[in-house]
């Protein structure tokens, strides 16, 4: 029996100071000198002040900004301390009902918009804080974010056509548009009057 | 599907194709305990943890010491993760101040670790500390995977051994693994992902105030160093609740690329080790070639029901040619989630990039067949392996009563005692599954009790009515029998009912496995090889692979067949007429 169990709890113990401090411990210390905007979150700061994370999307609904996609994280949406999907099933009522309202809301705010709606825009993501829209989603926006602005359609567009990403390596994933990269950059180079 | 879509997932397997070669040969070498490139920096770790353990390296265990060496260490991980939780408030690195963990979530969430299922009751980045996610959740991440890995090499050396009396020792297969395969693996991997936007750091959470003015806290922690062995050892449990379709956690398509790679390296790669181990190579690619049929499959049945859409949602106007888009990334898309959604079903990681719980019915069936079929198409770290052996055993057993010849696997017998061990391995974990997802189907409490506080009935839990919401509970059951540990997470689970059942689901099916196969492994042992006659079942051609498949399939089928129609297949045919609970 001991010399089971001697082994056991030693084992457990060894492990434990091996793999869960000393581990851990020095992935920290390399990351934090080799790549310490990374390791502390691609955060980005504007006028001294953290605005957010470029990997980490935030909420947006005045006009004159790209709006994210619905985000089921937290109460209110986009909450990073509170990560997570609606993890409603494809015969759900909630999420009809759901889809029904975001479909009238982005009806109203961009009404010249013809034909079907980019999928990504009226669903909710798995994390709630997809930083990304696709580029569909985007070009269907560009008409209200230029007026809204009081700058011509072409200039929002060329600036959406340099932060839409190609997919990894040209086949990894899919093209996406980070929405506060975006905002912030039309804030920067076309801000509102 | 997209050509783009169909593109990546056939580069994704050959990939794995590529790897499954010099890992398993890699592994070969070091369980042998063969010098590899590796030991010159890693040899004096290795001996000093055999030294501090007090471990002698050159001795033998039968099989009933080394499942008793399984046992112990099991245990001892159990309670020092059960503790850490119960003691988080009063322990350093808690920069959120969270509170300390029920005794029934600590011990589902012990219980999950320990049995390399990371089931996951809780939230991570409102409920673990830094302290608890590192020195608990870490340490099993490498220590559940390191012991599957050993279990299956002492198996093989079960088949590979002929009249001996002992299958290899513990203690030594579990140090190497992690000392030459998952620490070095991990190291590597968490750089990368670090230089890639995943986060690493023992700060609190950042405060921002966001473009609109709004107040986000952006949660934080030592995030790489547990995706990596998250990956690598099939384990699946997330640093946050979103797991890896967090954007911290996975931030980039080429990210996930090799987090999916990274999930089926070990599995792979084991069965070419087997082909090295057992003497030839064609036995360990007719299991590859097994997996690899089984695996595609699943791929496609989720990819074409994903990109075909919910017609509920395009009646509403949005585009059908889309597909499904609710609880998917963008940078991921269909196609790679569906993929990734594929992987770990079949690997028993659980993982998850998507939301499995917001998938079209059948997306949803083919996962569920992944888990439910033993997690064998690749499987678990070790765990897949020997999963697969024990389907081996029941289709040569299968054959032989077809042509009335006792059955043989690798030149040994297969008798009464191995037959046994493999139906009890196979029918406890079904009986978990179905019994406990009956269980909770019907069973009743008050509002006020204990057992399921605040929803009164087990059914109260669900997030979604209709065949969806029996559907999740079956999940759930199947997810911890099968130790694979994704959820449809609409299932409120942390509560002492389903905290305390889903424990005794992923018990049985950690070591209702484990047992009869190390069982197995020692018999095998003391037998001798038979020679190989015109009569003998060759079990390394198309034939024997088919009949693999076969018996994965039907025996899948035939359990799960009525709880599947009563959820993803009923769901499927309502869903088309336009359906909606």
């Amino acid at each position: 029996m001991w010399n089971q169990l001697l082994p056991g709890f030693r084992m457990t113990l060894a492990l434990t100071v091996l793999t869960g401090m000393i581990y851990p411990g020095v992935v920290t210390a390399l990351c934090q000198t080799l790549f310490s905007a990374q390791a502390n979150g691609s955060l980005i700061v504007r006028n001294g002040r953290v605005v957010g994370s470029a990997l980490i999307g935030q909420s947006f609904a005045r006009p004159e900004y790209f709006h994210p996609r619905p985000s089921a994280a937290g109460i209110d949406g986009y909450d990073a301390a509170s990560s997570g999907g609606s993890n409603l099933g494809p015969t759900s009522q909630k999420l009809m009902d759901r889809v029904k309202a975001t479909v009238a809301k982005l009806q109203a705010q961009n009404p010249s918009h013809q034909g079907e709606w980019p999928a990504d825009l009226a669903t909710a993501s798995a994390s709630g804080l997809d930083p990304h829209i696709s580029p569909a989603a985007a070009r269907m926006q560009v008409e209200r974010v230029a007026r809204s602005r009081s700058v011509s359609i072409e200039q929002v567009k060329e600036m959406l056509v340099r932060f839409t990403e190609s997919r990894d390596l040209g086949f990894l994933g899919e093209p996406r548009v980070n929405v506060l990269l975006l905002n912030l950059e039309l804030d920067r180079v076309l801000p509102t009057k | 599907m997209t050509s783009n879509g169909v593109l990546q997932i056939a580069l994704y397997f050959l990939a794995v194709l590529a790897i499954a070669k010099p890992m398993g040969a890699y592994m070969a070498r070091v369980f042998a305990g063969e010098r590899t490139f590796a030991h010159p920096l890693l040899r004096p770790l290795e001996k000093g943890l055999y030294r501090l353990v007090g471990v002698t390296e050159d001795t033998e265990q039968r099989w009933t010491a080394y499942a008793g060496s399984l046992l112990s260490f099991s245990f001892f991980s159990f309670l020092f993760v059960y503790l850490l939780q119960r003691m988080q408030a009063a322990l350093p690195l808690n920069p959120q101040k969270l509170s300390s963990a029920t005794p029934d979530l600590a011990f589902n969430t012990a219980v999950s670790f320990t049995t390399n299922t990371n089931w996951q009751a809780y939230a991570g980045e409102t409920t673990m500390s830094y302290l608890v996610q590192m020195s608990a959740l870490t340490v099993q991440n490498f220590a559940s995977a390191a012991a599957g890995v050993a279990i299956a090499i002492a198996l093989i050396r079960g088949l590979a051994r002929q009249q001996e009396k002992t299958i290899g020792n513990f203690w030594v297969d579990l140090t190497r693994a992690v000392v030459y395969l998952f620490l070095p693996l991990s190291l590597a991997g968490a750089l990368f992902f670090c230089s890639q936007g995943v986060i690493q750091t023992f700060s609190g959470y950042t405060t921002a105030t966001t473009v609109e003015g709004k107040e986000q806290v952006i949660a934080q922690g030592p995030v790489a160093s547990q995706e990596a062995i998250k990956m690598v050892g099939t384990n699946g449990g997330g640093f946050f609740n979103a797991n890896s379709a967090h954007p911290f956690e996975n931030p980039t398509p080429l990210t996930n690329f090799v987090q999916m790679l990274m999930i089926f390296l070990i599995p792979a790669g084991l069965t070419y080790t087997f082909g090295r181990m057992v003497g030839d190579q064609r036995q360990g690619w007719a299991l590859f070639a097994a997996m690899s049929i089984l695996f595609l499959a699943g791929v496609f049945v989720i990819y074409a029901a994903e990109q075909s859409g919910n017609p509920n949602l395009t009646r509403l106007g949005l585009a059908a040619a889309d597909g499904n888009w609710e609880g998917k990334e963008t940078r991921f898309g269909i196609a790679t989630t569906s993929l990734f959604a594929a992987i770990t079903t079949a690997a028993s990681c659980g993982a998850v990039i998507g939301m499995h719980d917001s998938f079209t019915p059948l997306g949803g069936l083919a996962t569920l067949f992944n888990m439910q079929s033993g997690e064998v198409i690749f499987g678990g770290a070790g765990a897949g392996l020997y999963g697969m052996l024990l389907f081996a055993i029941l289709a040569v057993f299968i054959a032989g009563l077809m042509v009335g010849r006792t059955p043989e696997y690798l030149g040994k017998k297969i008798e009464g005692k191995e037959v046994k061990m493999a139906m009890l391995a196979l029918i406890a974990t079904s009986a978990a599954i179905l019994l406990f997802t009956g269980a909770s189907s019907v069973v009743s409490f008050s509002k006020d009790s204990y057992w399921n506080a605040g929803y009164g009935p087990a059914t109260g839990n669900l997030n979604n009515a209709g065949p969806h919401g029996f559907a999740e509970v079956l999940y759930a059951y199947s997810s911890a029998a099968g130790n694979n540990g994704s959820a449809f997470a609409g299932l409120s689970a942390n509560t002492p009912w389903y905290n305390l059942t889903l424990g005794v689901a992923m018990l049985v099916g950690r070591f209702l496995i484990i047992i009869p196969m190390l069982a197995v492994a020692g018999s095998l042992a003391g037998k001798k090889r038979l020679a190989v006659t015109t009569g003998t079942l060759p079990t390394h051609g198309p034939l024997f692979v088919g009949l693999l498949v076969g018996t994965v399939i039907i025996i899948g089928a035939l359990t799960f067949f009525p709880a599947l129609s009563l959820s993803p297949v009923v769901e499927h045919f309502l869903m088309q007429q336009g359906g909606r609970f």
